[in-house]
């Protein structure tokens, strides 16, 4: 009951606010804001109860929907969706505060795609039914198009047809996908019953991954990503770059490697490369980018790549690190599209070449940019260097694919050095434009919008232990079925296939439990 | 010692950091107490370095203990703790009692300055990161500290955000140091691949077991330190990374001295000295030693032609730090050490006396613009000269003691490297004796409006000069009296692994052979600038190449930093990303609508076409069937 309150609480507040926008502007946003701490306040329950010596799904409410063709309302979460649940509660108050005064025309529509769409988020990370999954999948892009289609830039037509279309012809392969499965499991699409190995399963492996791969997005389908940035408003991009494009690792998680692991296992050589591709060319374009927004959008590229990079080690260390490089991608890229946003408020340009010294007249939007920036460069004692760190050494040590691609991403975090502080050196630094003498510093509201981050920025950076603890059963889970380890082939010689996965669940629970002794 | 007093001597600093740097904006109107608040939060960690070093002097041991765990999970963990013996004990000196002086007189030397306060919460927290570094009982632990001080020093170095030259200077240092961090993160990697952890004491013990390599093969342990070889020549500025260092000089003088002479560019000794059993059991301490005896030549020659202080200063800072990597390269770590002891005295207090001199001469760095600055000046000149006489090997004062002994370890071990670093010696003398000709005696050249303003230092600023002047002068003779034998050697022997050559030959004779090359250097530089000023142009190839420093700047720009801006906008940009792929996305969009447009031809609403298409098709079927069937 806990997870559907706080998954449809948000549709609440949509209904909410359709009754009662004739109250005004601040009734809207009032409404608005309450529900969105409130989602947030009751997710931590969420957190609290959660029991992290399990790998197994927790808050698990089953109702059957349309039980002719097996679909039912299962929704569960476990270590790896706690966190993208939190992530996104925790993101949309920010994000309606910090569009509280940017919105011009209609507000009551704005404030009720936002809900609309964190429902949606929500309902992707907690479904345990792939029917469900997929219509929270699809019902998400909706308000997605609203809100890049009528608040965003001049563009704004183009990118939101690019970013539907795009993210559209994956799902139409997933959609296959799904139903693929639903006939091998019994006509079922319950998730938790799926087991066991899958006739053309490299085919559905392809097909659950293309579409992932567009949202994460892998080099090379990102190019839809600069353009829904650059046009969409600034918690549009906040939303895309923290959330949405996590449903797509969460995906591969999730789906492609638990389920399809000998597939994973063949099309290692072929993702891996484009993972590392992905960070080193994301850096040298972002690094180029005259627009900042653009040059954000780039930097998503290169970061996500090394959360591919980790789920693919197939290791403990580099999917916790990639797990937790997708919350910490989520804080430090929100807070640069939050600071990018409030500039643009202020001088309505986004272009680098049109700022310089903003540190003098600007000294804690200074501030709280640098650290954002040292954030997304990985440096230690702030979040993103734990995340990087754990998928670069588990990468490395296991040996699923070669050090060389290891070597290569590690180089990606020169890179990320150079576009970000040069950037950081051209807006901050140097003699203040006339132009921008008049830029006030933030105000009261966009620090609060931003401290919040900044806390947790630097809270995972020095004690990522409490974060690391309640992924860690479930994410080892994911490993074991995912990693074929020598022993476990002998074990499995002669088994028939459909049963192997089985074993290596029990195989687990062993492992689980002489870890417990 | 205890566990407290570590956390205490750790924290100190961050808190000095945190007042300043939240609350700088109240403090603003009393710089003073905001400047004493940073230097007092050094004091307290210098008082627990002290009673930490003399209780370890006393025979206490040492520490090793975790404070929390960092990054942990069912197979690894990596932990935040503290490992306190005879290195870290030396290395903790030297930071807080040097780090103390710098943040005395910065109160002075900052005085009046917009970002007072941001200065001081710069610097504490510089110190904070260079004591975790140091402090760390682990690789993972150093490399926070290592990128700690990195950050420090780009905030530091680029203090004056609105001088380009000075952001482009940070931007450099912190990007070079990338590159040398992606070996050390690459070192940790394999390290961590062999042995399932970065704690020292357990790499360590494993890598002196026996049967070592038939476990991790022979490779490991070369290619490990060769990788976090490479994060040194990052942050200690050797060749082919030292770039960085002279641009370095950008920031405010006291920052060049406390981070860029006497500390940060010193980790990557440390980081050998700490890893000594690795470098020792690998055999990699020639390619250390190779590396630093090049540097150090190299450099030395660069600061032959300069004619601005602080570069000249900078340049001899990436010279000394080749010879201690000669030192822990030929595997005579504690020398290595010591060296760094020394030359953080000297060298900060070299920085120190460059600062007053500009504090004079409102900023002029040009030091043919000055002159005759000996009598206005006492001070400043005498410390000065202490220092440059330390340096160069003058018998009995400081660098002359640790120079010698490595360069007798060196002889021992590689007679070209110690040949090479001879003739360094000759050259470092030179270099240092031209800058107080050209500066302190002779004509003042001083223009008339600075020269009416020209004055001593105030006592905040001369203070710290005289203080650190009698280490610079004392401390080789009271920790190096007896060479192999010293205190200092007794001090660390337990912390690095025995020598594997006996220094051969006699001491005498080195210490003699030094000696004279030093005073030959000086003389040289007598008979060239004692009358003369060095000339506005480069007089023939040779100095025109030195004056533009071998054009290494030139060429890394040329090859590598324009390739890549231009290929990242041309080639990635926009052929591949706007180019192929979008091409390739918005050509199949163009295609649908294509063939839509086709399609929709035969939609015309006109019942007549519909008709003649009708018909048209059945004539086609009925003559295929007629004819083919």
């Amino acid at each position: 009951m806990l997870l559907s309150t706080v998954i449809f609480l948000p549709l609440l507040g949509v209904i909410a606010i359709a009754l009662l926008r004739g109250l005004g502007a601040s009734a809207i946003k009032g409404i608005a804001l309450v529900i969105g701490i409130l989602t947030f306040v009751i997710s931590l329950g969420l957190y609290t109860g959660f029991n992290a010596d399990t790998a197994t799904f927790q808050y698990i409410t089953q109702e059957s929907w349309i039980s002719d063709l097996g679909i039912s309302y299962h929704i569960g979460i476990d270590g790896i969706s706690l966190w993208l649940v939190l992530l996104t509660t925790f993101l949309t108050p920010i994000c309606i505060l910090a569009a509280w005064n940017s919105v011009e025309k209609g507000l009551s529509g704005f404030m009720m795609s936002l809900l609309a769409l964190e429902t949606g988020m929500l309902g992707v990370f907690c479904s345990l039914d792939l029917f469900l999954f997929f219509v929270f999948w699809e019902s998400m892009l909706i308000p997605m198009y609203f809100l890049i289609g009528i608040w965003g830039g001049e563009r704004r037509i183009y990118a939101t047809v690019k970013f539907v279309l795009y993210t559209m012809a994956g799902s139409a392969l997933m959609l296959v996908g799904i139903l693929a499965l639903y006939f091998q499991n019994d006509n079922s699409f319950d998730l938790t019953t799926l087991s066991g190995t899958f006739d053309h399963s490299e085919l559905l492996f392809l097909a659950f991954f293309i579409a992932f791969a567009i949202k994460v997005p892998l080099f090379p389908f990102h190019t839809w990503l600069p353009d829904a940035h650059v046009e969409a408003p600034t918690v549009g991009s906040v939303i895309l770059a923290g959330v949405l494009l996590k449903m797509g690792t969460y995906g591969i998680i999730r789906f492609c490697l638990p389920l399809f692991p000998d597939a994973a296992e063949k099309f290692t050589p072929l993702i891996v490369p484009l993972a590392v591709i992905g960070i080193i060319y994301g850096a040298l374009v972002a690094m180029v980018q005259p627009d900042l927004k653009k040059l954000v959008a780039y930097s998503s590229v290169s970061h996500l790549g090394f959360v591919v990079l980790g789920l693919f080690s197939k290791n403990p260390a580099g999917l916790q690190g990639s797990v937790l490089q997708m919350i910490n991608h989520g804080l430090s890229t929100g807070a640069l599209f939050l600071l990018v946003g409030m500039i643009y408020e202020r001088r309505h340009s986004r272009m680098i070449v049109d700022f310089g010294g903003l540190s003098k007249r600007m000294p804690i939007f200074a501030t709280i940019f640098a650290i954002a920036t040292f954030s997304s460069i990985g440096l230690p004692g702030l979040n993103g260097f734990v995340g990087e760190f754990m998928i670069l050494f588990g990468s490395f040590k296991e040996g699923a694919f070669s050090k060389v691609y290891v070597v290569f991403a590690t180089a990606g975090v020169i890179l990320a050095a150079v576009y970000m502080l040069w950037m950081f050196q051209r807006v901050m630094f140097g003699t203040l434009d006339k132009t921008n003498e008049g830029l006030p510093d933030l105000n009261a509201r966009e620090i609060v919008v931003m401290l919040p981050i900044l806390l947790f920025i630097v809270w995972i950076g020095v004690y990522p232990k409490p974060f690391l603890n309640k992924m860690e059963k479930s994410v080892g889970l994911v490993v074991t079925k995912v990693q074929a380890t020598p022993a476990m082939g002998q074990l499995e010689k002669g088994v028939p296939a459909g049963t192997k996965l089985a074993l290596r669940e029990i195989q687990h629970e062993k492992s689980e439990k002489e870890a417990e002794q | 010692m205890s566990k407290e007093l570590i956390v205490v001597l750790l924290v100190a600093p961050l808190v000095g950091f945190l007042i300043n740097g939240l609350f700088g904006k109240w403090l603003k109107g009393n710089e003073k107490l905001s400047g004493w608040i940073g230097a007092l939060a050094v004091l307290v960690s210098l008082v627990c370095s002290i009673i930490v070093f003399t209780s370890l002097n006393g025979g206490a041991a040492p520490l090793d203990e975790t404070l929390y765990e960092w990054i942990t999970g069912e197979s690894f963990a990596f932990n935040i703790g503290f490992r306190v013996d005879a290195l870290t004990a030396v290395m903790l000196l030297v930071i807080t009692g040097v780090g103390f002086l710098i943040h005395v007189y910065s109160i002075g030397y900052m005085h009046g300055d917009e970002g007072y306060t941001r200065y001081f919460a710069y610097l504490n927290l510089f110190v904070f990161a260079m004591l975790i570094l140091v402090l760390g009982n682990n690789y993972l632990m150093m490399f926070v500290g290592w990128e700690g001080v990195g950050l420090c020093s780009y905030l530091l170095i680029g203090f004056w955000y609105d001088k380009q030259s000075a952001t482009d200077a940070g931007k450099k240092a912190f990007i070079v140091n990338r590159i040398g961090d992606f070996g050390f993160l690459l070192g940790m990697f394999t390290l961590f691949a062999a042995f399932g952890t970065l704690d020292f004491t357990s790499i360590f013990d494993a890598a002196k077991a026996d049967n070592f390599e038939k476990v991790f093969g022979a490779s490991t342990l070369i290619i490990a330190t060769l990788l976090l070889f490479v994060g040194a020549i990052g942050k200690s500025a050797q060749i082919p990374l030292y770039v960085w260092l002279p641009d370095a000089m950008e920031g405010p003088t006291p920052v060049s001295a406390l981070i860029h002479a006497a500390t940060m560019v010193t980790a990557g000794v440390y980081m050998i000295a700490r890893s000594a059993v690795l470098y020792d059991i690998a055999d990699t301490g020639q390619v250390v030693a190779w590396i630093g005896v090049l540097t150090a030549f190299f450099a030395a020659t660069i600061a032959l032609t300069q004619n601005d202080i602080k570069r000249i200063l900078a340049y001899s800072t990436v010279s000394q730090l080749g010879y201690m990597f000669v030192g822990v390269g030929v595997g005579a770590y504690a020398s290595g050490i010591f060296h760094l002891v020394t030359h953080a005295f000297f060298k900060g207090l070299m920085f120190l006396t460059a600062g007053s001199v500009m504090h004079a001469m409102a900023n002029e760095l040009d030091m043919r613009k000055m002159g005759g600055l000996k009598s206005k000046m006492p001070i400043t000149h005498w410390t000065f000269l202490v220092g440059a006489l330390a340096i160069a090997g003058f018998p009995f004062l400081s660098g002359f003691w640790s120079k010698d002994e490595i360069l007798h370890s060196a002889w021992g071990s590689e007679p070209l490297i110690y040949g090479i670093g001879l003739i360094t010696a000759f050259l470092t003398a030179f270099y240092m004796f031209r800058l107080i000709f050209v500066t302190f005696y002779g004509e003042s050249r001083v223009e008339p409006e600075v020269a009416s303003h020209l004055h001593e230092s105030p006592a905040i600023m001369w203070l710290p000069l005289a203080i650190l002047a009698i280490p610079s002068a004392l401390i080789g003779l009271l920790l190096g009296w007896g060479g192999h034998d010293s205190w200092f050697h007794h001090f660390t022997k337990s912390v690095f692994p025995e020598a594997h050559h006996d220094a051969s030959g006699n001491v005498i004779v080195f210490m003699i052979i030094s000696s004279v090359v030093g005073l030959l250097g000086i003389a040289f530089a007598w008979t060239r600038y004692s009358k003369q000023v060095p000339s506005d142009e480069p007089t023939g190839t040779l100095h025109r190449l030195l004056a533009n420093k071998y054009y290494v700047d030139e060429v890394y720009n040329a090859l590598i930093v324009q390739p890549v801006k231009n290929g990242s906008h041309f080639l990635l940009w926009k052929l591949v990303d706007n180019g192929i792929i979008d091409g390739i996305v918005n050509g199949v969009a163009a295609i649908v609508r294509f063939i839509g447009g086709l399609l929709r031809r035969f939609q015309t609403g006109v019942v007549q076409a519909y008709i003649v298409s009708m018909v048209l098709g059945i004539v086609i079927f009925l003559a295929y069937y007629l004819f083919f069937a």
